[in-house]
């Protein structure tokens, strides 16, 4: 028999059991869309830590001092504190893949102006650092090299500290706010980024010139990090390799000794976020499978069912010429029919939760389109894979003793 | 000697079944030839292999021994797939029970055949079925589904399905059992109208009146002929229909 024919002989046979064809198809229904919303989910979550990561510059580079021991290596404090004016200028002056560099030198503590007050974390740090975090001044402007020289108490504050010291909306340009005992002109506002994906607030920061919080908040001479921009993404492990003979010269370590810093690109975090979010959608993914796997037991408990039931009508179709061959087409295609017919649905209601989960739940999920491939095929799969049992069975039938099945 | 074109040859076909440790033997060496154009009743009682004869005749099973030639064709020898494609170009199958698909209006149940016949596409499966169903005086009840149709209707729609692919020999197993005497006249006269027009049609019963209308009666006892006499006296089915007390309607 032709395709078409057997199609119709699929279609006109669940349609003459629609309850119970549905109900079979439900399986498939909630399986692949469980399968479609976790890839959703997961492949949402990968995107948006992505952008999250990028709206901090994908060229970042971190220098960190003391040795990449990950897991818990007792350190020496003093090899925490190997990042220097020095190594700083020599980046500046050698490094030949690096855009732009900034030293970071962090304190938490309290912001105050009349009062008001809110707790924050005073990032010192180069002009430079501007560009290199990818920050937007909305309204003043960013402090100068000269600053920097003169050490001057001056600051730029984020959205989140404008907020809570000028709950009144007043100009925050020109006033005077005291961050521990230290008083700071602030000169410029930040443009807000939000949250980020840890939960985060990016924007609860006030940022002065390096020399300003060395010198007057935290009183120290070394560096908490370095933050570079390499020229370009690509160029990022150029960049590295060269920032590491550059940072080995300046600490004149000899060739026997390891490195006293690490560098980290931003990459290089995107990467292990990536992965990490990776595994988590396999587990979810493979979670959802297992209900595919079920309802694929069910089609075939239905199409064993289908199949005695039938079995008149299987000695009839026999008996006008039929083969084996025509009966266990004609059960397959049934139940690759319904599996299929149960992948659109889900794959329509996995589209529906994903939506759903966009708009009212607010958690970002984008369905990959391969996902959608993916299912599709699955769901052909497990209708051949568990209509074989049934097809066979029913063409194996004995059409004298089928005729008289009552 | 007879000039007319043998359809079915049977040469000392036998068939044995094994039950547990025991042997039965249905058919015990049975030859006949059927010649186109006959109309032969196959009776016996229960038991006496009509309906074992009837599988081997219409390529359902084949004989442990002996020889069966189905319009020239031995059966004996094929497998499965080929005695399926001899019984869908060579065989119309009319049953008891009418055998017709659940909600499925006639025209689709006539041209089932013929879905398995890839010489045929839709439109010309479709013409055959309706002048199938013609011939069988069902044309105006072409998109009548089995359950809306009367159990006369329903084995006239069986009869057309068993024409469609224009076979070689109609087999009828018990095709009057289901109806009541008036509507088994009228199919047998439906038989006897295909006999006119030249069908070869082999009819197995247990009813011995039906045999008056037939040309041939071959009788089964034990898993062996009997008997077997041509009927020169065929009454016709037509007259016994208009001799029985009018329908009554109330």
């Amino acid at each position: 028999m032709s395709i078409a024919n057997l199609l119709k002989v699929a279609l006109k046979a669940i349609l003459n059991n629609k309850a119970r064809s549905f109900l079979s198809m439900l399986g498939i229904i909630i399986g692949v869309a469980a399968v479609i919303v976790m890839m959703a989910i997961g492949q949402g979550s990968k995107e948006s830590i992505h952008k999250e990561l990028s709206t901090m510059g994908t060229n970042l580079l971190t220098i960190r001092p003391g040795a990449d021991m990950r897991g818990g290596v007792r350190l020496d404090p003093s090899a925490m504190q190997t990042l220097k004016q020095a190594d700083y200028e020599a980046i500046l002056s050698e490094a030949k893949f690096v855009k732009k560099a900034s030293p970071e030198v962090t304190t938490s503590g309290q912001a105050i102006i009349g009062s008001n007050n809110t707790t924050s974390t005073c990032y010192g740090e180069s002009p430079d650092y501007i560009s290199i975090k990818l920050w937007t001044v909305e309204s003043g402007q960013c402090f100068t090299e000269e600053d920097v020289k003169k050490s001057a108490k001056v600051c730029l504050i984020g959205k989140t500290v404008v907020n809570e010291l000028f709950p009144n909306g007043q100009d925050p340009i020109g006033k005077t706010i005291r961050f521990k005992t230290i008083p700071f002109r602030v000169i410029g506002v930040l443009k807000g980024k939000g949250y980020n994906n840890w939960g985060m607030d990016q924007d609860n920061v006030i940022i002065a010139p390096y020399t300003t919080v060395m010198k007057r908040l935290s009183a120290q001479t070394h560096f908490n990090s370095i933050v570079c921009s390499a020229l370009t993404e690509e160029l990022t492990d150029a960049a590295i390799e060269d920032l590491k003979q550059i940072l080995r010269r300046s600490h004149k370590l000899k060739e026997s000794d390891e490195d006293n810093f690490t560098i980290r690109s931003q990459q290089e975090f995107m990467d292990t976020m990536s992965s990490t979010m990776d595994t988590i959608t396999i587990i979810l993914v493979v979670a959802a499978a297992f209900s595919l796997l079920v309802a694929g037991i069910g089609i075939m408990n239905i199409m064993l069912v289908s199949v005695t039931e039938r079995t008149k009508e299987i000695g009839l179709r026999m008996s006008v010429g039929a083969r084996g061959l025509d009966i266990s087409n004609q059960f397959l295609i049934e139940s690759v029919t319904i599996s299929v017919t149960g992948g659109v649905l889900g794959v329509l209601l996995g589209g529906l939760l994903t939506w759903a989960c966009n708009t009212w739940v607010g958690y970002p999920a984008v369905i990959p389109m391969w996902s959608v491939i993916v299912s599709f095929a699955v769901c052909v799969l497990i209708g051949i894979g568990f209509g074989y049992i049934p097809a066979q069975k029913a063409a194996r039938m004995d059409p004298i003793e089928a005729i008289r099945y009552e | 000697m007879d000039a007319r074109k043998v359809v079915i040859e049977l040469h000392d076909v036998r068939r044995n079944f094994i039950v547990g440790s025991e042997t039965v033997h249905a058919l015990r060496g049975i030859s006949f030839k059927i010649y186109e154009g006959e109309f032969v009743t196959i009776m016996g009682t229960s038991g006496s292999g009509k309906s074992t004869l009837l599988n081997q005749l219409g390529c359902l099973d084949t004989p442990t021994s002996g020889e069966y030639l189905l319009d020239g064709i031995s059966v004996r020898t094929m497998k499965r797939s080929q005695r399926a494609r001899l019984r869908n170009r060579k065989i119309g199958f009319v049953f008891q029970n009418y055998n017709l698909l659940a909600k499925t209006t006639a025209v689709e149940n006539v041209e089932l055949p013929l879905m398995y016949n890839s010489e045929f596409n839709s439109q010309q499966r479709r013409e055959a079925a309706v002048k199938a169903l013609e011939a069988v005086g069902l044309g105006d009840r072409l998109e009548h589904k089995s359950n809306q149709m009367s159990g006369g209707q329903m084995q006239r729609v069986a009869i057309a399905r068993a024409l469609v692919n224009n076979p070689a020999v109609i087999l009828a197993d018990e095709a009057t059992g289901n109806l009541d005497t008036r509507t088994s006249f009228e199919v047998l006269v439906l038989f006897q109208k295909l006999h006119a027009e030249g069908r070869t049609i082999i009819f197995v019963t247990h009813n011995p009146d039906i045999a008056q209308y037939s040309s041939r009666n071959i009788v089964l006892r034990d898993g062996k002929i009997r008997e077997d006499v041509q009927n020169n006296n065929i009454l016709s089915a037509a007259e016994a229909l208009a001799a029985l007390p009018a329908p009554q309607d109330d």
